[in-house]
């Protein structure tokens, strides 16, 4: 088993890391060095969205909007809004606040009615703590980002098949680069708010799911389109009544169905997105649905709850195996790419687990252990670093070949940062995590967001977020053991700079070809 | 439609057989059902331990046993109908005349006199276990004086039950004509049934209270302005007397009785709670999936095989079931895609995936014409080709063009028009699953895929050679012979649907009847114009928006598993296929899929085609159909997508027309 101890120290602090190569992190002290890299393939921009000039969403809050309307209105317009707008519970708070202008005993009821309720869900409560927490703190809590809440980059999301990706901004808009256009159209909505997930529909040049506050969106961005703001009508409202905040979404792989996760819903909806037809799967306990992930050759489908209990879907006719956690709910997974093996964390743990399918024997008995995350310290130059702790997301790239973790940290000891550990995988002749390092960006910037590149030609690339705003692309150039190579070598990135990585380097790609 | 069919060995050994499982298990959950009512209609709060010993008692007693069985053949029956009734391709009246044709269609008629009827005896059955207060008709007067003689009087809310019964028999019948309720959609995933009831039953509940909600307004309403009718004359048959001690219930004061209306309202719900769940079970059972062979070992059991299953034209369910069965071997069973690739021992053909290519091709390509056929239509601004432009072949006939409108609006189709083309590559799939929309009235409910345009269709647009190997756009055909077709604006205009006569083989070209036709088709428009101005004619005439749009892609589930079907074993092909059998064919299905992406494209253009259907409030007809084309054209964009990504740039090989292979290429790039 893997423990972060067997890894490489990290990069002093100041250093970056730019790719890897030859199995080695090389690193460097500033972030433009993808630019001068390799000319026939799209570099992906480098951007930076500062937290300072991304202004969040001012909400209505429900205490300051009375301030806001007509108090002469008669009762019963305000009881007709406060239904409209905050329901039943909203009608009976109404009815208990305006004291002597309704009969007492109106007045006593709804008061009882409301204590009832509020008990009622205080209780229901209790059951489910994050049934307590409002829209954003939900999302928060649930998302793979971490501290989505100040996150300047709320999500990002890589086309499958293209070189296009989407990135989701503190200020609720999206913004879509392309590799083939400048432009790069913004995508702003009425009721796109709290963005948590994006998701590009598999086998389709334009479509984009959002999972918003309320509803889930689905943007028709036409690649043609030179326009930069595509209006509001290209966008479809997918919602359900009692299934928001929607934090996760995942498209089936083969871009038919589309399916949305709400932690105060305990069902999980499968959509026909373009039919807008949706089908409920619900299923006792769990208390609802935070993340999903399908595994990529679409037999199945991850779904973890916000108690300590996932579940694993078989897309075909969708019966579910239960897998009750001991220590907390299950906080990230991701599959495999050919979809037989999960690797999974659970809160309060600091281990990776992994469950492996397969067609012959059914599911998995239990889960294995495969990498020990628990606290390390490296003694640095200066200072000591601490590595380890609980998993805030896994992504594992296309080619299976390389998983990077994203480890908490914690936020409130300087020295224990939230790092990217990037490990090898091998799955034959067992399946194993092997080190590889770790990666860092900026002094000061911690990592909040990963994602790999859905079909990067020469290994893989990571995209990470950082909590300064700014999105690097980290390449791993290696070559494949499943696809088969046709180009040669890999183009390696030239660096004048650097003599001895060319020594090397030749060595490499005689090996190679 | 089911005299023809009643034969097929599928609907004797499968689709009966389903039915009769559904109904089965209807009347095993009637006692349930039964047991949850008898708990609600007695419900009296204040005295619980009361209410519950009652409730056991009247379910334990054997008075209760009738009923049961009452609403056991009542049960029957309703499934029995359920099973004559249903439909997998709506019929979707263009116009509110249309809608008027299919209520007062005498099949229609019988449905609703016999619900009619049933309704009564569930609510029979309903008011005598509901209560003393109902059970009997007649009871005898309580406000007599003369205590010597007891008179019988008129138990009013025995008869105020009965007649409720009819009318929610009556208002199921006819939200069933207007929410196409007989229709049946398959769902878009697959589930276990047990799964799929438990997860739509608290819907089903929750509509049969709403439903029953509405029923119960409507009922009290009529009852209050017509109730005496009715009861002025069970009084006279049966010779009975009001009780003048208790207030009537024609007026404010005995209808506003809570209890009354709760009760009312709960048997509603009961009666409509049975019938939905019968249902419900019924369209469950009828769409599970049926694996049909790919191929068989013995000579008698080829019938039964996919390739042989698809070409069928009459049992739709059974080729919508093969087709969904396509959708799946080709998507999740290596080994079944091994036996589509497979060749023929001996001779080395490969059969299989001979005919299901070609049945799929012929599918998505009669899909293509219609819509062809539809746009050019409309983009002659609706007005219905004149003959002599049109086609010579038609000059003779169309003279009796008015004529057979109207016999269209009589609902009877020519079966002489049946014109077999041999050669034709669309005649099975035309005749089959034709389009039940070309005609703009759907009229026939016996038959609704038999319209004589369809027909005409068939007959007469046989394009030069066979569809796929050939390049062919829409631009292409429409130079081809124009034709009648879903002429959508003319009801607009109000008239009589325009259909030209259903004859068009004969070609005589005559310049004397060309005259007629011209003098006709004048006639024709000063009759139109008249009636566009009389406002209940227009409004009766006028075109439903986007109906005509629904129509054109109504059967459009067949063409979405084709399309998934096709796809996924074209991408298996890729690394599966050892002979190399799709290779032969990927020309054609890649022109056939680029042609018919075009048509849907253009259609998404006119207006009414790309807006949105309201979304319906909990009702228990199925809307599926309305969103049918946005299902068809996202499934179509994958299915190429899914070549696309799979052959890659292989595809630049592939021999097909410069024009498709720029489309491709935009697919290549990701790029549509």
């Amino acid at each position: 088993m893997c423990s972060l101890a067997l890894f490489p120290p990290p990069l002093p602090s100041g250093q970056i890391t730019l790719y890897e190569t030859n199995n080695e992190f090389v690193s460097g002290k500033s972030p433009n060095y993808y630019e001068k890299q390799i000319t026939q393939h799209w570099d992906p921009p480098s951007l930076c969205f500062h937290r300072e000039t991304l202004k969040p969403h001012s909400r209505p809050e429900s205490s300051s909007k009375a301030a806001f309307l007509d108090h002469k209105d008669t009762l019963w317009m305000r009881s007709a809004g406060a239904w409209r707008d905050a329901g039943l519970s909203g009608l009976l708070d109404e009815i208990t606040n305006s004291a002597g202008k309704v009969p007492k005993w109106l007045t006593m009821s709804s008061g009882c009615i409301l204590a009832l309720l509020r008990w009622m869900s205080s209780f229901h409560g209790s059951l489910f703590p994050h049934l307590t927490l409002s829209g954003e703190e939900m999302v928060a809590e649930f998302s793979e980002v971490l501290d989505w809440l100040d996150s300047a980059v709320r999500s990002f999301a890589w086309h499958p098949h293209t070189d296009k990706f989407a990135v989701a901004l503190l200020d609720d808009s999206i913004k879509i680069y392309n590799s083939r256009s400048a432009t790069a159209p913004t995508l702003k909505h009425r009721l796109q708010r709290s963005v948590s997930a994006m998701q590009w529909k598999p086998l389709c040049a334009s479509v984009l799911a959002v999972a918003c506050h309320t509803c889930m969106l689905i943007w028709h961005v036409d690649p043609n389109s030179l326009s930069t703001r595509p209006s509001s009508g290209c966008a479809q409202v997918l919602s359900h009544p009692g299934h928001s905040p929607v934090t996760s979404i995942a498209w089936s792989p083969s871009g038919s169905l589309l399916v949305s996760a709400s932690p105060v819903d305990t069902a999980m909806m499968v959509w026909d997105v373009a039919a807008e037809i949706c089908v409920p799967l619900q299923r006792v306990g769990g208390g609802g649905v935070t993340n999903l992930s399908w595994s990529p050759d679409g037999s199945r489908l991850w779904a973890a709850t916000p108690s300590a209990l996932f579940r694993v879907w078989e897309t075909k006719m969708w019966t579910c195996e239960r897998w009750p956690c001991l220590r907390g709910r299950c906080q990230a997974g991701c599959w495999s790419p050919d979809g037989s093996r999960l690797l999974f964390s659970v809160q309060g743990e600091t281990v990776i687990y992994a469950l492996t399918f397969s067609h012959m024997t059914g599911g998995p008995k239990s889960a294995a252990v495969v990498a020990d995350l628990s606290e390390t310290t490296f003694t640095g130059l200066d200072s000591d670093l601490r590595v380890g702790g609980e998993v805030q997301s896994l992504a594992w790239d296309p080619t299976g070949e390389r998983l990077a973790v994203l480890l908490k940290g914690n936020a409130e000891i300087s020295s224990h940062p939230a790092i990217i550990a990037v490990f090898k995988t091998r799955s034959s002749p067992i399946f194993e995590l092997l080190p590889c390092g770790f990666v860092r960006g900026e002094v000061g910037a911690e990592p909040r967001l990963i994602q790999f590149h859905s079909h990067f030609q020469h290994g893989a690339l990571l995209t990470v977020c950082w909590s300064n705003g700014r999105i690097s692309h980290v390449p791993f150039y290696f070559v494949s053991m499943g696809r088969p190579h046709s180009g040669g070598s890999p183009p390696l990135p030239h660096f004048t700079s650097k003599t001895e990585d060319y020594s090397t380097l030749t060595l490499y790609t005689e090996q190679v070809s | 439609m089911f005299s023809v069919s009643q034969n097929c060995w599928f609907i004797r050994k499968v689709v009966t057989w389903r039915a009769v499982a559904s109904i089965a298990w209807s009347v095993l959950l009637l006692p349930v059902t039964t047991t949850l009512f008898v708990f609600l209609v007695r419900l009296s709060l204040f005295h619980p331990v009361q209410w519950i010993a009652e409730c056991f008692a009247l379910l334990t007693a054997p008075s209760t046993i009738f009923p049961l069985f009452l609403l056991s053949g009542v049960v029957l029956v309703i499934g029995f109908f359920n099973l004559k009734y249903y439909t997998v391709v709506p019929s979707i009246p263009c116009s509110r005349v249309a809608l008027l044709a299919k209520l007062l269609h005498p099949r229609q008629c019988v449905h609703s006199l016999v619900h009619c009827a049933v309704g009564m005896v569930v609510m029979w059955c309903a008011s005598v276990i509901a209560g003393v207060r109902y059970r009997t008709l007649s009871s005898p007067c309580t406000g007599s004086e003369s205590g010597s003689v007891p008179e019988t009087c008129l138990n009013e809310y025995h008869l105020f039950f009965l007649l409720a019964g009819a009318f929610m028999g009556y208002s199921h019948s006819f939200l069933g004509v207007v929410q196409n309720m007989n229709y049946v959609s398959f769902q878009i995933i697959l589930q276990y049934k047990y799964m799929r009831f438990k997860g739509s039953l608290a819907s089903v509940v929750k509509c049969g209270a709403l439903q029953s909600l509405h029923s119960v307004r409507n009922y009290v309403a009529l009852y209050y302005f017509f109730g005496h009718l009715p009861r002025a004359w069970i009084l006279n048959m049966l010779n009975l007397q009001m009780d003048s001690a208790l207030c009537s219930l024609d007026s404010l004061a005995g209808l506003l009785d809570p209890s009354l209306l709760y009760h009312l309202w709960i048997s509603g719900t009961f009666l409509l709670l049975t019938w939905y769940i019968t249902v419900l079970l019924f369209r469950i059972y009828v769409t599970e999936p049926y694996r049909f062979p790919v191929q068989s070992t013995f000579a008698e059991d080829t019938d039964q095989c996919l390739p042989k299953v698809l070409t069928e034209k009459d049992v739709l369910v059974m080729k919508f079931l093969a087709l969904q069965d396509l959708a799946l071997l080709a998507r999740y069973s290596p080994s079944c895609r091994q036996e589509v690739f497979s060749l023929s021992q001996p001779g080395g053909h490969p059969h299989n995936w001979n005919a299901i290519s070609k049945e799929c091709l012929a599918l998505l390509g009669e899909l293509t014409q219609r819509l062809v056929a539809h746009h050019d239509t409309v983009a002659s601004n609706g007005r219905a080709k004149r003959p002599s432009v049109s086609s010579d072949a038609r000059s003779v006939s169309s003279g009796n063009s008015v004529m057979s409108g109207a016999e269209d609006l009589l609902q009877t189709p020519h079966p002489s028009s049946i014109i077999k083309t041999p050669g034709s590559v669309f005649k099975s799939s035309m005749m089959g699953l034709s389009s039940p929309m070309t005609v703009p009235f759907t009229p026939d409910l016996e038959s609704p895929f038999s319209s004589p345009a369809v027909r005409r269709l068939a007959g007469h647009q046989v394009p030069p050679s066979p569809w796929y190997g050939s390049v062919q756009s829409p631009h292409v055909m429409r130079r081809g012979p124009k034709l009648w077709s879903t002429s959508t604006d003319s009801q607009a205009n109000g008239s009589p649907p325009p259909t030209p006569a259903p004859t068009p083989s004969t070609l005589r070209p005559e310049q004397k009847s060309s005259f007629l036709a011209q003098w006709l088709q004048n006639r024709k428009e000063q009759v139109k114009s008249f009636l566009t101005k009389r406002v209940m004619i227009a409004y009766l005439f006028n075109k439903l928006p986007e109906a005509s749009s629904q129509a054109l892609f109504a059967d459009s589930q067949a063409h979405i598993w084709a399309l998934e079907g096709l796809s996924h074993l074209v991408a298996a092909s890729f690394s599966e296929d050892k002979y190399g059998v799709v290779q032969t064919t990927l020309p054609s299905i890649l022109s056939c899929m680029l042609t018919l992406q075009e048509a849907v494209d253009r259609h998404f253009k006119l207006p009414h085609a790309s807006s949105k259907p309201v979304k319906t409030t909990c009702s228990m007809g199925d809307a599926t159909y309305k969103t049918l084309r946005f299902a068809l054209r996202a499934a179509l964009k994958t299915a190429i997508y899914r070549i696309t990504s799979t052959f890659g740039e292989h595809l630049n090989a592939v021999c097909i027309s410069v024009e498709h292979q720029k489309r491709l290429q935009q697919f290549m790039e990701y790029r549509e």
